[in-house]
């Protein structure tokens, strides 16, 4: 036998059987593995004692290397049956060749059928088992979420129910039956469609109808429903679809959560936002958010009237009676404004004792005329609370304008400010807003709110009128007078803004300021002109006398402008004292003491009250300007006696007298006859610079007017 | 779309894997009855695909020996389907006794399968999983225990690809994993044409949609795409026979017969 004949063997059969089966071999490694196995084959058939089972092992041996293909075992016999015969020459004698290549070839054939139908059986069994052990797997996976799901389904807060793509519930868990108040049976009766509310909105069945017909895969929403038990239950509903595998709708999930009590907790707070929890009234939010309505829509043509209320004396009756007695005044007021409005007028309480009431679309100033009375005789009957019997009286402030002409802010301040009118007005009444009233109002509280900051910015200044020696001609002292250099209005002289200051309180700081200024002035004057320098007198305001500073910003002042107190005159007026406070009285007495000279201004006006000028501590009276005017008349000796009388009376209590508001020479000569010491007014110079005084002081100038009359 | 979340993928053996269709194709007996009938209405409308199911095979075969020439060790073969003669394992191991191997398929059964065939070898697992969860796979259990995030990895996507249709963005799935890769890795893949057998192409698919399990042939250059961010390594993307042939003699006359593209790319 030849090697070679063998390699040829192999390489055909290589040729034969490549690509009939799948091995892990390229074709030079399937040659080699074939001629292992055709060396194996010739030992066989030419073996002496002949044994047909090499050709079964070759079989075997095939199949191991995966050729499992029946071609391969087609062209393998073929390939076989031809060639062996072929090789008798190197075969021993004897041998029956055709005997040996059936039964190699048999042989082969029954060993790579055999192995074959084994490997597949084992191939088959080992594919079932991994088929039943990927399916346990899943199945025990399955079976591990079911119960997760069961146990989250049974446990959830959350009511979860399931439905069928029909709508027909097949399970519902306990919070759901719970919150519904069904049992699961009674559940698996019903059907999604009855669920309906009658006031559910029209977009929660078309989202619901277009998740069935699954165009879509969830929706969320909150949603009413009547329980079994016919109460009303809100919930934030979510509805999902789900799908099978291959996509189409299989059920459906409601998730649902019962909001009712945060609902319910929403509305409170909701009317709580808008409403006066005493009177159950509008609050102030809701005239906000009203007004804004009014004012957002097209305003062509519309008007709108407000009534501002302020009960009149409310104060007392919670001092005096305590606040439920208030409280229970409030509700009664609140019912009876109540009863007098009707549809499109809002009724708010804006806080203590304040009421406004918003009129929609009013024809005219008239309409709330006509309501602003309805509402002042709905409030003439007393008001019966615990046992008192309360006269209810309140000042209503009355605005009716087109809704196009103004604002809501300007609305109710106009309302607020034309209330204060009606109160100034008498109360128990009511005032409809006058546009000039406002103006001048509006000015004034300009000037008000501006006061301080413009006499930080120096636009105050301070002039001097003379103050006159009769006896002698010459000057004794002079007046301190405040002005006002407005950026707008040019000077401004004290009656415009010193009520201003007095009702806001500021001034007590330009009082404070003036009287720094010239007391600095009086320094300047006592170092120019020595013992000649002017005495300087100051008006001290009422509000000044309640400072518990003044003694020490007095002496401060002093101190800092090294001035005896004896050079300082302060006047104020006897309005000042009036009033259970001692304070003033005493700040008077220690300011007396400390030298400073008090006079009582414009004595005469008004009130009098003689005893005082012997009580309280004084060292000058200045006669008020009426006197001067009584003295000018030629014939009328009255008045020259009675201010003979008075200068008189003021001697005897060692006090000085001023006459101010003279004017004339007739004026000037019967002051000196009645024994007045000094003289101030136009006859003896007007309020004037510093300067001008120096001037006067060195004799520059002529003292008073006399030569130029 | 949703699906139930609480139910598992279920074990499906009524209907034809491409897997066991595979194992069919290529002689063995890991199928079931439907399987089989899939696998000869297939090959009656194209009997050559046992033999280009061989050639593909042959060049995994041949892509892994390459790739542990290379000096890579470690592999992980996406869509490994029925293990039989010739796993990346066997050819692995062959050349490098250290290497080690993590198959990753989503077919249940080829993964329950594979676990019973690799019970005990301490080199190789498999982990059932879909090619798209590219994170799972890189952190699942196995894979960290058997490859070395710091040494290159061979990612095979043998004769898978053609299962992503286009609007799964095959290119950004391989983009995933390649951001995954560790530098010097490698990227074997092999992929269905419609090239080279124009003829056959449109039957074939329709035969597979049909079967669940829909084939996206692509061209030459939409295979080239897939290789973004790769230096392909020469012969670049050829028919499958083409692709480093042991011999000349395993070049069949007319390699365009085999009507899938082999590749393999370096990571960049």
């Amino acid at each position: 036998m030849n090697h070679a004949d063998c390699e040829v063997f192999a390489q055909r059969w290589t040729e034969a059987i490549v690509g009939t089966s799948y091995v892990a071999m390229g074709r030079r490694m399937l040659a080699r593995h074939l001629l292992e196995l055709t060396d194996q084959l010739v030992e066989g058939f030419l073996a002496a004692e002949f044994d047909p089972s090499v050709g079964r092992d070759v079989g075997v041996a095939m199949v191991e290397s995966h050729f499992t293909g029946t071609d391969t075992l087609k062209e393998t016999l073929a390939l076989i049956a031809e060639w062996l015969p072929g090789l008798p020459t190197s075969a021993p004698p004897r041998v029956d060749v055709s005997s040996r290549v059936a039964q190699l070839v048999g042989s082969l054939a029954a060993g790579y059928a055999s192995a074959l139908r084994e490997r597949s059986l084992d191939e088959q069994d080992a594919i079932y088992r991994a088929g039943l052990r990927a399916r346990r797997q899943a199945e025990q996976a399955l079976a591990a979420s079911e119960a997760k799901f069961r146990a989250m389904f049974t446990e959830a807060k959350m009511g979860i129910g399931i439905g069928d793509m029909e709508g027909n519930i097949t399970d519902a868990n306990p919070a759901l039956q719970e919150m519904f108040g069904y049992t699961r049976e009674e559940f698996t009766q019903l059907n999604v469609s009855s669920m309906v509310h009658p006031e559910d909105a029209a977009s929660v069945w078309d989202l619901y109808g277009e998740l069935v017909r699954g165009e879509r895969d969830h929706f969320r929403m909150e949603k009413r429903f009547k329980r079994r038990d016919g109460g009303e239950i809100w919930t934030d509903l979510t509805v999902s679809l789900v799908r099978d595998e291959s996509g189409v709708p299989a059920y459906q999930v409601a998730l649902l959560e019962d909001v009712s009590e945060r609902r319910r907790l929403q509305a409170k707070l909701q009317y709580q936002a808008y409403h006066d929890p005493l009177t159950a009234l509008a609050n102030r939010q809701m005239v906000t958010e009203r007004l804004d309505q009014v004012f957002a829509g097209p305003a062509s043509q519309r008007r709108v009237g407000l009534c501002f209320l302020d009960l009149d004396g409310f104060k007392v009756v919670n001092d005096s009676l305590g606040h439920d007695v208030g409280d229970q005044l409030l509700k009664t007021v609140a019912s009876r404004l109540t009863r007098c409005c009707g549809p499109g007028q809002l009724v708010a309480r804006m806080g203590g004792d304040e009421f406004l009431i918003i009129v929609e679309d009013t024809g005219g100033e008239a309409d709330m005329a006509v309501l602003a009375d309805k509402i002042l005789s709905a409030m003439a009957a007393p008001v019966r609370v615990g046992g008192h019997a309360l006269t209810v009286r309140t000042s209503i402030g009355v605005v009716e304008r087109p809704v196009a002409d103004t604002n809501p802010a300007d609305l109710i301040q106009a309302a607020d400010i034309t209330m204060y009118q009606a109160k100034a007005g008498g109360k128990g009444r009511y005032a409809m807003f006058d546009q000039n009233r406002n103006d001048s109002e509006v000015a004034d509280f300009t000037l008000s709110a501006t006061m301080l900051a413009a006499v930080a910015r120096g636009e105050f200044y301070v002039v001097y009128q003379p103050l006159v020696d009769l006896g002698h001609g010459t000057l004794r002292g002079v007046e301190a007078l405040v002005r006002w250099r407005h950026p707008t209005l040019g000077v401004l002289g004290p009656e415009r803004f010193i009520r201003l200051a007095e009702d806001s309180g500021s001034i007590v700081q330009l009082g404070h300021w003036v009287l720094a200024r010239a007391c600095e002035q009086a320094k300047a004057w006592r170092d120019a002109f020595g013992d000649a320098a002017p005495l300087v007198s100051v008006n001290l305001a009422p509000r000044q006398l309640h400072e518990a500073s003044l003694v020490t910003d007095v002496t401060q002042v002093l101190a800092d402008n090294e001035l005896d107190p004896s050079s300082l005159q302060l006047e104020l007026t006897e309005q000042s004292l009036l009033g259970d406070d001692a304070g003033p009285l005493t700040m008077l007495t220690k300011l007396y003491g400390m030298g400073v000279r008090i006079a009582l201004d414009d004595f005469g006006d008004g009130y009098w009250n003689l005893p005082d000028l012997r009580r309280l501590p004084l060292r000058e009276l200045k006669l008020a300007g009426s006197f001067a005017a009584g003295l000018q008349s030629p014939c009328d000796r009255v008045d020259q006696r009675i201010v003979r009388a008075l200068v008189d009376l003021a001697h005897a209590l060692d006090l000085t007298v001023t006459a101010e508001g003279v004017e004339t020479l007739t004026q000037c000569e019967r002051f000196q006859a009645a024994g007045c010491d000094t003289g101030q007014g136009a006859w003896f110079g007007l309020p004037r610079a510093p300067e001008q005084i120096d001037a006067l002081l060195r004799g520059a100038d002529p003292l008073c007017n006399r030569e130029a009359l | 779309m949703e699906r139930s979340s609480w139910a598992s993928d279920d074990v499906d053996i009524e209907h034809a894997s491409p897997a066991r269709v595979y194992d069919y194709y290529l002689g063995g007996s890991h199928n079931f009855a439907v399987d089989r009938q899939m696998a000869r209405q297939a090959m009656d409308l194209w009997p050559e695909l046992p033999l280009i199911m061989q050639a593909n095979r042959a060049f995994l075969r041949r892509s892994v020996r390459y790739l542990v020439s290379q000096g890579i060790t470690q592999f992980l073969d996406i869509g490994s389907g029925i293990p039989t003669e010739g796993n990346v394992h066997e050819v692995a191991q062959a050349a490098a006794p250290e290497a080690r191997v993590v198959y990753v398929d989503v077919d249940p059964v080829a993964a329950a399968h594979s676990r019973t065939i690799l019970a005990g070898n301490q080199h190789a697992d498999v982990v059932q999983a879909d090619l798209r969860d590219v994170t799972t796979i890189f952190d699942h259990p196995q894979t960290r225990q058997l490859l070395d995030p710091t040494q290159p990895i061979g990612v095979l996507m043998v004769a898978m690809l053609h299962f992503v249709p286009d609007e799964a963005d095959p290119a950004s799935i391989v983009a995933q994993y390649r951001k995954m890769m560790p530098p010097g890795s490698h990227l074997v893949l092999s992929h269905a044409t419609h090239e080279g057998r124009p003829d056959q192409a449109g039957s074939h698919t329709e035969l597979y949609r049909r079967a669940g399990a829909p084939l996206t042939m692509r061209s030459r250059l939409e295979v080239e795409a897939l290789f973004d961010g790769f230096d392909l390594v020469a012969p670049g993307v050829v028919f499958l026979p083409l692709w480093r042939p042991d011999s000349p003699a395993d070049v069949d006359d007319h390699p365009e017969r085999f009507t899938g593209f082999a590749a393999v790319g370096r990571c960049r």
